[in-house]
């Protein structure tokens, strides 16, 4: 199969990105400064991020399309105001996760913002839910910028006059050069930032435009490390279709009205889960030292019986320190537990820990 | 001190008598990114050519450091476990890993010159 280019490709490649493949598309790691210094950009300053190989689906509909998605998500629907976004999971009966998403109220009905590897299999899954009654377009025309960081709201502003007056987990349509734009206050790295949704032929001057008020272009990299000291889940990492939100740490995401009459898919597990407790927990470690636990490293308690395994580790440039998260056996869940990770045939030191290891900065009641 | 050698896999040796001081190439540092991590091996230890003899971790990924000849561990670089930025800094200088006390000079005949590395690097990396 050939691979995918996003509508920023060559503006990728004259800013002299190493490439990967991801999820069938051509994407960047890093430009030519490199993971740390990207990082560190995106916490002090304001980077992009192209993340147009996510889905935007957009689901047409009036009263009964909340219903008929009250019955798949675990959302309170009918209480979201419009303009309103909820972090969410797509679901099999068992509660295990096909994906983890964002959904927003827009006028039309939904947008939902679906990961790349996930989105093809997520529209059929819900083309199957939903039947033909509402009109669903997984949206290849438009491309989806993320502007990440401290300085992102003036600078988006300045060219999106109104964006600094949405709250965190809001959007909006914007008029910005003849061209329509939903534009969310959100995100995937801890820092204050937008997601803008714009047409494949306006990315690439939109995005030079924000260059030039001073932003920088960021590589998914980065991206891994901004969102794993924000503590936030990865999926086909922390979560895949055996892991459950309640296993995930997730329940905050799960509307609390929703649990007591259940009636979405996966709804019974979640609630027995709710009550009884789920066998392992996603959890944040911190190993001792400067030692990294990648993915899959084993983790151990003090008498060599095997309690998990990490989900992702990595170095993380703000925290100036190796994090980690995975999952591990509920007894051992407790914060300042002290655990081992086996790495290249030696046991480790480390310690569980809270998450963010980051400290969020998100930005509400501006309106 | 002796011309400096190349390995395979992108690891310098230089010669002074019969110990070797090894590191990894500037041209290794970039392909690896941004280095958070090394580990080195026991000062005392024997170490076989080609066999592993240390790590370095980037951002990204875990890889392991050979040696390009035999012999035992006699000095290594702590200064580049407490801050491994160092060896983005100055690979083919101050971050150096290890020295060792060589058993077989002959070892060093298989290695590359400037040159020849540059041209293996130039082409494995296209």
């Amino acid at each position: 199969m050939e691979i995918k280019k996003t509508s920023l490709n060559k503006l990728h490649q004259s800013n002299n990105a190493k490439f990967v493949e991801f999820a069938g598309y051509e994407m960047p790691i890093q430009y030519s400064k490199g993971i740390i210094e990207e990082h560190k950009f995106t916490r002090s300053n304001s980077g992009i991020f192209d993340v147009s190989h996510m889905g935007q689906l957009f689901i047409h509909g009036d009263e009964s399309l909340t219903e008929e998605l009250e019955k798949i998500f675990p959302l309170d629907l009918k209480n979201l105001k419009q303009n309103c976004s909820k972090y969410s999971f797509l679901m099999n009966e068992d509660a295990g996760i096909y994906d983890d998403l964002i959904i927003t109220k827009i006028e039309e009905g939904y947008l939902i913002i679906l990961n790349a590897a996930c989105k093809n299999k997520d529209f059929d899954i819900l083309s199957n839910l939903l039947g033909s009654k509402f009109k669903m377009n997984l949206d290849n025309n438009r491309s989806l910028i993320a502007i990440q960081g401290p300085k992102s709201v003036e600078i988006l502003n300045s060219i999106i006059n109104g964006v600094d007056q949405l709250n965190f987990m809001t959007g909006n349509w914007f008029d910005s050069d003849n061209e329509k734009l939903f534009v969310t206050r959100s995100g995937y790295t801890g820092e204050d930032g937008f997601e803008i949704s714009i047409s494949n032929d306006k990315a690439e001057k939109f995005v030079k435009n924000l260059i030039e008020k001073g932003a920088q272009l960021i590589g998914l990299g980065a991206r891994d490390t901004l969102r794993l000291e924000a503590g936030l889940c990865l999926y086909g990492h922390e979560l895949d279709i055996n892991k459950t939100p309640v296993e995930a740490n997730l329940r905050w995401a799960i509307s609390k009205s929703r649990l007591s009459n259940g009636g979405f898919i996966g709804s019974k597990k979640i609630m027995n889960q709710m009550q009884d407790g789920a066998r392992q927990i996603r959890v944040g470690i911190k190993p001792e030292g400067r030692l990294i636990a990648r993915e899959k490293t084993k983790i151990f308690n003090d008498t060599d019986k095997q309690i998990g395994e990490i989900t992702s580790g990595t170095f993380g440039p703000s925290v100036n320190g190796p994090i980690a998260m995975g999952y591990v056996d509920k007894e051992f869940s407790k914060v300042h537990t002290k655990i081992l990770l086996e790495v290249r045939g030696k046991k480790y030191p480390a310690n569980i820990c809270t998450l963010p290891f980051y400290k969020k900065s998100y930005v509400k009641g501006v309106n | 001190m002796s011309e400096v050698k190349f390995s395979k896999e992108h690891e310098w040796i230089t010669l002074e008598g019969d110990v070797a001081t090894i590191g990894i190439t500037k041209h290794a540092t970039e392909m690896l990114g941004d280095i958070v991590f090394a580990e080195l091996p026991e000062k005392g230890s024997s170490v076989e050519k080609d066999g592993t003899a240390g790590v370095v971790e980037s951002t990204k990924a875990a890889s392991d450091v050979y040696t390009p000849v035999s012999g035992e561990v006699v000095d290594t670089n702590q200064s580049i476990v407490d801050d491994p930025a160092k060896i983005n800094e100055d690979p083919e200088g101050g971050a150096w890993f290890f020295k060792l006390k060589i058993k077989d000079t002959s070892e060093l005949d298989t290695l590359m010159n400037k040159e020849e590395y540059d041209k293996f690097a130039k082409e494995t990396s296209s």
